[in-house]
């Protein structure tokens, strides 16, 4: 018994945790850095085409977003399963698209106006029909620089 | 000697690790990694009530239609993505000047034809000086490829289609580019971009969709 008791106090030394903040802060600069911060709650659902001929947006703040997609499960009672548009955080109707880009032109500098961009992200099994009217109602507020949001293609 | 250990006491960094384990569980929540990145395209400003369409030959229209079980023809045959993008490069391009595909005109006489003009656009002329300083009299095409969809097409159809004709124009530039300057468009400088933008415009013109009977 004495034997085993004196073989017990031979334990391996604690590791030194002293460096821990450092990792830690190593980390949390990499995900400061490379966050962006989610815009709206989505209340659409939204699949992303994919495309090869893309381009990163440039200037952030001078993008505005029009979602299209079907509303989320837990909406569809309310607003059933045709692709709608989401403004901000609410869906829409099309009629408000005008107020909505009057409402983010308001929002921006007066010489920033112009190189406003409008972002569409719209799910890919959406039809066109809707698509063509928020362009058609983009075109009538002179909001002409727009992007289809879309993804690398995933290579195999 | 034994004033100095009267000094500032050290500062227990211990709980130090546990302040930058929150913000990162902060920042690890609330982060979303992707990107924005899409295609970038101009829309047409809107038409006056009684305005004219311009005239354009019916040789330098190039019609891709989509219908509405996304299928895709180009001036009314059906084909494939791959195929439409050899089809607009060769409509832009045509070398062999076929009467079928579009019209060239020298960038010479396009500087002509805006000096003449009772207002002349500075802008152009300066540009299509440069051109011909740093390429010579090169050819600019008339063409226009005309895309039409329709309503129950899928938007992922019409991106596809969006982005083959982007392409075409993407490689064409990248053709010139490697043929003027040895590098590849992207490589250029901005104001050498403006030159081939100018030769190479993407002359996409988007028809509205029709409308179709319910399904």
């Amino acid at each position: 018994m004495a034997v085993i008791g004196q073989k017990k106090e031979r334990t391996t030394p604690a590791i030194s945790t002293a460096s821990l903040p450092d990792v830690i802060f190593i980390l949390l600069f990499f995900f400061m850095v490379s966050t962006t911060i989610k815009e709206v709650d989505y209340k659409v659902i939204i699949h992303l085409p994919d495309a090869t001929q893309i381009k990163k947006l440039e200037n952030k703040s001078l993008v505005s977003y029009i979602y299209i997609g079907k509303p989320q499960k837990a909406l569809q009672a309310k607003y059933g399963t045709k692709p709608v548009i989401q403004l901000n955080d609410q869906i829409a109707t099309l009629d408000q698209i005008p107020q909505y880009v009057e409402a983010e032109r308001a929002k921006r500098r007066q010489e920033d106006v112009p190189k406003m961009t409008f972002s569409l992200k719209v799910d890919k099994e959406t039809n066109m029909g809707i698509v063509t009217d928020v362009k058609q109602q983009l075109r009538k507020v002179q909001a002409l620089k727009i992007n289809y949001s879309a993804r690398k293609p995933y290579k195999k | 000697m034994a004033r100095r250990h009267h000094g500032i006491p050290e500062i227990n960094a211990a709980s130090m690790a546990d302040i930058a384990f929150m913000l990162l569980i902060f920042f690890l929540v609330t982060t979303t990694m992707s990107v924005d990145k899409g295609i970038t395209r101009k829309l047409p400003p809107p038409v006056p009530p009684n305005a004219q369409t311009p005239k354009v030959k019916e040789r330098n229209v190039l019609s891709v239609l989509v219908n509405k079980d996304n299928q895709v023809a180009i001036q009314g045959e059906l084909t494939d993505l791959n195929t439409l993008t050899e089809r607009v490069k060769e409509f832009i391009q045509n070398p062999n000047d076929d009467p079928n595909l579009s019209e060239h005109e020298f960038i010479s006489d396009l500087l002509d034809r805006e000096m003449k003009k009772p207002k002349p656009d500075q802008n152009k002329i300066k540009i299509y000086k440069e051109i011909l300083d740093q390429m010579g009299n090169m050819p600019k095409s008339k063409g226009v490829v005309s895309l039409q969809t329709d309503r129950a097409t899928k938007y992922e159809m019409y991106i596809h289609v969006q982005d083959a004709i982007v392409k075409a124009f993407n490689e064409l530039r990248d053709q010139l580019a490697r043929q003027v300057y040895g590098k590849p468009f992207k490589d250029l400088k901005e104001d050498q971009q403006k030159l081939i933008r100018e030769i190479y415009p993407i002359s996409l013109s988007e028809a509205e969709p029709r409308r179709v009977t319910t399904k």
